[in-house]
């Protein structure tokens, strides 16, 4: 899923203190999920930012009101009419909930109430962590199912750097070194003979690097209509 | 391309380092690291001063430790017109495919032969922290572009998808590191076979105070026919080194090299830290092919390095 986490109030407060009302829009997936954005964390932000903004002496009117994904136009829908009664939204979507907003309320400004971190898992209670950049090549099936372009802090395909000591990284002495974890993991699996071949350095076209991008289902596409542009 | 000023030919050693080593002598090599600044000309002027005349070619540190400084190339080349021969050590960190492919032309026309193709240190170990880091090959794909280079191609390709042919081919030396005492080794052997197979033709280490362990992992990569150069860093104190042991991953200072330092006075300290130097140098000289002088500042001391090695 999308990890996200929410910004310090005084930063939502400080986007929207010159305002007259404001409405909070939480979304009910995958933020909902890592308990950043959902319904229950619209309502302590509410309290919390209108307790602020009294405080710093704003009069600023705040609203909640959460939707079942933010990043599908149909699902806005129940949004919509809403909207025109304020002044602005804070969404509390990952990215691209809050550019699915913007796009579909031209004429009100929309504001990120979290930092989209990245997709991850819940590790343990209250812990979240990295397992996939989204690169568009997955090449797990090379690396013992432990992603190193995600996972070592220096995208290293072809084995450790001299930096991993008992396990972890030399970045954190909390992160784990995704390269001992691949040669553990290979060991265990009786492959680590594949490793002697070199790893091809990353196709870095098919990620971001290569701009932004689209999938395109031409299945799933409206008969007639082809993809959307 | 512009005709190299240091004439190569077309087979046999590039360089001074591979000729030596190829020779069976034991060779020595130094270090220096550019500064942080434009005055380059106190490195130059120790490199002139210690090292010309006692080692076979000084490595010069790209960025080391992630810390912005002046560049490797530009003090390798240097080197060769102050008659000292460089080994360019190139990390990739800070340049993509482009970059180091482009540094790498650049750097044979400028004279440049021997290339130490490394990985270097995150930007969160520097001083800045902020930057984003590159690492869009990892060593063993730099050694690889080094090889396509010498083939007479790069990474690329052109409009046909045909390999790209390169006008004037480079010839390199090409090293790489490996972290010999680290407590899991298979997986630094197995990187190492595969920096080999890339095409790399001799290997500096990290640095070693533990020579029976050095010599457990010589013993391991016997199949691995590449000369190895044994690192050696000065110790300046017994809190460097508790330092090395607490922090720096694949380095283990014995106590009883500690005790010698805390032991030592003062005006002692350099002395006992050459010795330490030498003797390790003694004890492992028959298992490599060279070693590393890393002095840290202390280039003065590399003559009396390789007088208490017993080499000079």
């Amino acid at each position: 899923m999308i990890v996200a986490d929410r910004k310090k109030i005084p930063e939502i407060r400080d986007m929207i203190r010159s305002h007259k009302r404001v409405l909070l829009v939480g979304c009910g997936t995958c933020v909902t999920v890592c308990l950043a954005g959902g319904e229950r964390e619209v309502g302590i932000l509410g309290s919390a930012l209108r307790m602020s903004l009294k405080l710093a002496g704003c009069t600023v009117a705040v609203d909640e009101y959460t939707i079942e994904r933010q990043c599908e136009d149909a699902f806005i829908d129940a949004l919509a009419p809403r909207v025109k009664e304020y002044d602005a939204i804070v969404s509390l979507g990952c990215g691209a909930g809050v550019q699915t907003l913007a796009e579909r309320f031209p004429t009100t400004p929309v504001y990120p109430g979290l930092n989209t971190q990245f997709i991850g898992i819940l590790e343990s209670q209250g812990v979240w962590t990295e397992k996939c950049l989204g690169c568009g090549h997955c090449r797990l099936g090379e690396f013992a199912g432990v992603c190193p372009i995600t996972r070592c802090a220096k995208r290293l395909l072809n084995g450790p750097c001299g930096g991993s000591r008992e396990g972890k990284c030399e970045i954190h002495a909390d992160t784990e070194c995704a390269w001992q974890r691949i040669y553990d993991r290979a060991k265990a699996l009786g492959i680590l003979a594949k490793f002697d071949a070199i790893a091809q350095p990353h196709d870095w076209s098919t990620g971001i690097d290569g701009g932004p991008r689209k999938v395109i289902r031409e299945d799933q596409c409206i008969a007639g209509m082809g993809p959307k542009a | 391309m512009t005709e190299p000023h240091v004439e190569t030919p077309a087979t046999g050693p590039v360089s001074k380092l591979q000729a030596e080593l190829d020779s069976g002598k034991f060779v020595f090599t130094g270090e220096i690291g550019p500064a942080k600044g434009t005055n380059v000309e106190k490195c130059l002027h120790e490199a002139e001063e210690y090292l010309k005349h006692t080692v076979t070619a000084v490595n010069v540190t790209d960025i080391q430790t992630a810390v912005m400084r002046t560049g490797s190339l530009s003090v390798s080349h240097m080197l060769t017109d102050r008659g000292i021969e460089p080994v360019y050590q190139m990390v990739t960190r800070d340049r993509n495919r482009l970059g180091l492919q482009s540094d790498l032309l650049s750097a044979y026309c400028l004279g440049v032969r021997n290339v130490l193709a490394l990985t270097g240190d995150h930007v969160s170990m520097g001083d800045h922290p902020d930057a984003k880091p590159v690492y869009d090959l990892d060593s063993v794909g730099l050694l690889e572009a080094m090889s396509t280079l010498e083939r007479g191609s790069d990474m690329g390709s052109d409009a046909k998808g045909n390999p790209n042919v390169l006008d004037g081919v480079p010839r390199f030396f090409k090293g790489c590191a490996v972290t010999p005492c680290t407590e899991e080794v298979e997986p630094q052997i197995i990187k190492l076979e595969k920096k080999v197979q890339a095409g790399a033709q001799f290997v500096q280490t990290q640095a070693v105070y533990d020579p029976e362990a050095f010599e457990r992992f010589m013993e391991k990569i016997a199949h691995i026919k590449v000369p190895v150069l044994v690192g050696i860093v000065m110790l300046k104190n017994a809190g460097m080194a508790r330092y090395m042991n607490s922090s720096v991953p694949g380095v283990f200072v014995p106590e009883s090299i500690i005790q010698r330092l805390v032991k030592a006075s003062k005006d002692d300290k350099q002395k006992v830290s050459i010795d330490i130097c030498g003797e390790l140098i003694q004890k492992m000289k028959h298992c490599c092919q060279g070693a590393h002088l890393m002095t840290l500042g202390w280039d003065h001391c590399v003559p009396a390095i390789i007088q208490a090695a017993g080499l000079a």
